[in-house]
């Protein structure tokens, strides 16, 4: 009964089973592979090594401490567009926030504004008109077959010198200026009862998107359509106005005013914002545009046929048939478009909008002569902005994505 | 350019990351190339701009020459890199240039903590204001809610803060890069106001369409003593960079020019002069050169006084004052230890 698997086989037949040998780990393709990516491994490794110890050897012989202590150091300059409250004895940490913050708020107002545009342009460009065709096409094609930054340096360019100056300031009414320091607009003044208005629009909020869950629940028992969009546009929006003029309008407003030099009071758009918001949305909205073409085309004209053929009329086609199945060919491209927005924000530097690489990555940095630090702490960000982007899109891909079976 | 010169901030960064490491005989390095790496500023009329062959000159690129002249004989092997107020350090530190000479103000900050050694003082300056006559401003402290356009990584951007606090006035500060586009912005109307050093500033307004139509606010808001830098740690190398500024100095205080240097170095009545050129004594070896250093600085770029009439003085368009930067034996601060 002892007999072993070996002895019942037929006698083998391939090689005889060798003992190791050196020359084996190479001939064989699995062990091969493997000894490939560990001497590209350690490669690296000693890069890695080689270029740190080479930081620390060069730190060591400038005589540079290498530290994060200067953070809380007084900052000694101003940011001329804050959106925390911030002066030249505030610290360098909270510089980097006030650029952190203006990185950001140029991400999102960009990211909005070149969407909008992007979608737009794309029907256009499928458009049967041939003019609006071919206008969109040549906006296009202008837009991306030019450098970014040369945009942003012409818009800002026009913006400051065609602009008139403060004093001429063009303007609407006494609220509105437009001058080349800056677009005017009253501030409004909240009054302690305005909580209200914000609390009706919270419970619009709610209130809408709990309508929209029990029409569509309603919808699918019984068939019957809601007015949805309706409801949920009086709830988010009428609702709070109402309680806006129910007590009593709780908003002064503080107009802008001629002052010696500038404008005074009410709120400023700085041109510098303005031009790289313009140019950056102008510019990645030609190639959203072209995604979205390319998201719409993807879809065969079959799907149309058959949603009409099935009854549905045709907005409905587009809204539950077309638009669904182009979204998933538009999210993973337009992720990285979003993502280029993000990045493209440091050519601010260009024109002294005040982000990351200009506070914390430019005058701290040149301040305090911390450029190892500054650019980490840059770096370390924009990493985080990017892969946060590109995590809370790969979400949303996921959810919209075909469930097949 | 901005974005070139972002691009050479951030690469300046990198090379500390991938340079090799920073060697202290400076002067060997400098001699094995064959040329002196001289980092200046990005242009400022009658301090360093570029002539028709688009060659550097002026009042930074003169310094550079001569310690070029001292080193080599040759007033020309110097190869000159741009860096703005942002790049000038790390350019430095990174070892991309040998020696800094470009409008940078002294203090104790950057020549500790930033490892920088200033090695002398070359022009005395100061930070003042320039506004449209039209404004009818007589005083910086009329300037309350003006718009400030200034350079970025500059002491005057400090100096401007701490300016506008103390005197309880707010401002916008308008954050420029480079001398040129602060010139740009300032005539478009975007700042109403141009900050940097006097002599900056009146160098800038020379440049400008109608210069009359431009003042300069009365007040000087600091001490700006600018003069060349280099890295921390590497002393005898700073010695050549000093003594060659000294050497420019101390010529025109006992009247060496370019002109008479050959015939005062065949040897003079007074010591101190055939030291200096070498014809008695060897104060040369002691830095590592030969005995004709000083000579060869002076013949090919001038004493300092040749140098300071040739590109910022009263007959040139920029038009200074010789003021507080005549030797000391004219009232002035400028003052070289002796060489002995």
């Amino acid at each position: 009964m002892a007999q072993t698997l070996e002895d019942l086989g037929p006698p083998s037949v391939g090689p005889p089973k060798s003992s190791f040998s050196i020359g084996k780990i190479w001939t064989d393709k699995r062990s091969r592979g493997i000894v490939i990516q560990v001497i590209a491994m350690a490669i690296f490794c000693a890069i890695v090594a080689y270029l740190a110890a080479n930081v620390v050897k060069n730190f060591e012989e400038l005589g540079k401490p290498f530290g994060f202590d200067f953070l809380k150091q007084e900052s000694n300059y101003d940011i001329n567009q804050t959106l925390i409250s911030y002066n030249s004895q505030s610290s360098h940490a909270r510089a980097a926030v006030v650029g952190i913050l203006n990185t950001l708020l140029i991400a999102v107002c960009g990211i909005i504004l070149a969407t909008i545009l992007g979608f737009i342009l794309g029907v256009l460009r499928l458009s049967p008109n041939w003019l609006v065709n071919k206008l969109a096409y040549c906006y296009i094609e202008f837009m991306r077959n030019v450098p970014v930054l040369v945009h942003i340096l012409l818009v800002h360019g026009i913006l400051v010198h065609s602009l008139p100056h403060p004093k001429n300031a063009m303007n609407i009414n006494d609220t509105l200026f437009l001058s080349n320091r800056g677009f005017y607009t009253p501030q409004p003044l909240f009054q302690p009862l305005f909580w209200l208005v914000v609390a009706a629009f919270v419970i619009g909020i709610i209130f809408a998107f709990w309508y929209r869950r029990t029409a569509r629940i309603k919808q699918e028992a019984t068939g019957e359509q809601s007015p949805v969009f309706w409801v949920m546009l009086a709830s988010i929006i009428g609702l709070p106005i109402l309680a806006f003029f129910l007590t009593g309008m709780p908003i002064d407003w503080q107009f802008p005013e001629q002052g010696r030099f500038n404008l005074k009071g009410g709120m400023a758009i700085k041109p510098e914002f303005m031009a790289l918001w313009v140019a950056l949305s102008l510019y990645t909205a030609a190639f959203i545009a072209e995604i979205v073409r390319a998201g719409i085309e993807a879809v065969s004209h079959g799907q149309t046929e058959a949603a009409l053929a099935l009854g549905l009329p045709r907005k409905r086609t587009m809204n539950l048939v077309v638009i669904p199945q182009a979204m998933r060919v538009i999210i993973p491209p337009l992720t990285s478009q979003y993502l280029n927005i993000t990045k493209n924000s440091s050519l601010a530097i260009a024109i002294g909008y005040m982000d990351i690489v200009a506070t914390i990555g430019g005058i701290s940095l040149n301040q305090t002569g911390r450029e190892m630090e500054c650019m980490i702490i840059v770096l370390g960000l924009y990493l985080t902005f990017s892969l946060t982007i590109s995590t809370f899109m790969n979400w949303y891909n996921k959810r919209i994505a075909l469930v097949e079976r | 350019m901005n974005l070139i010169k972002h691009v050479a901030a951030t690469a300046a960064a990198a090379s500390i990351l991938l340079a090799g490491t920073v060697q202290a005989g400076t002067l060997d390095d400098v001699k094995a190339a064959g040329f002196l790496k001289c980092g200046i500023s990005t242009g400022v009329p009658g301090f360093a701009f570029t002539d028709d062959k688009g060659d550097w000159q002026g009042f930074d690129p003169a310094v550079c020459k001569a310690i070029a002249a001292a080193v080599f004989g040759d007033s020309s092997a110097v190869k000159y890199t741009t860096t703005t107020g942002k790049t000038r350090f790390t350019a430095l530190a990174s070892g991309e240039v040998d020696v800094l000479a470009r409008n940078t103000t002294w203090t104790f900050s950057r020549d500790t903590d930033l490892k920088l050694d200033f090695v002398g003082v070359n022009y005395y300056d100061g930070q003042g204001f320039m506004v449209p006559t039209e404004l009818g401003v007589a005083s910086a402290k009329d300037l309350d809610g003006a718009s400030v356009c200034i350079q970025t990584g500059t002491t005057t951007e400090l100096n401007l803060a701490d300016f506008f606090r103390t005197n309880g006035i707010s401002y916008e500060a308008v954050p420029i890069e480079t001398n040129d586009e602060a010139r740009t912005n300032y005539v478009a109307g975007r700042c109403d106001v141009y900050t940097t050093d006097a002599s900056g500033l009146a160098a800038t307004r020379s440049s400008l369409e109608d210069p009359s139509a431009h003042t300069l606010m009365p007040e000087i808001i600091s001490k700006e003593p600018l003069g060349p830098l280099v890295r921390h740690g590497d002393s005898e190398w700073a010695d050549i960079v000093r003594w060659t500024l000294n050497a420019m100095i101390t010529a025109e205080e006992l009247g060496v020019t370019s002109a008479n240097v050959d015939k005062m170095a065949t040897g003079t009545d007074n010591p101190e002069i055939n030291r200096l050129l070498g014809s008695e004594g060897d104060l040369g070896a002691m830095i590592g050169l030969d005995k004709a250093w000083a000579w060869r600085a002076i013949k090919m770029v001038g004493n300092y006084g040749e140098v300071f009439e040739q590109f910022i003085g009263k007959e040139t368009p920029i038009g200074l004052e010789r003021g507080i930067n005549a030797q000391w034996t004219n009232g002035g601060l400028l003052y070289s230890p002796p060489f002995r």
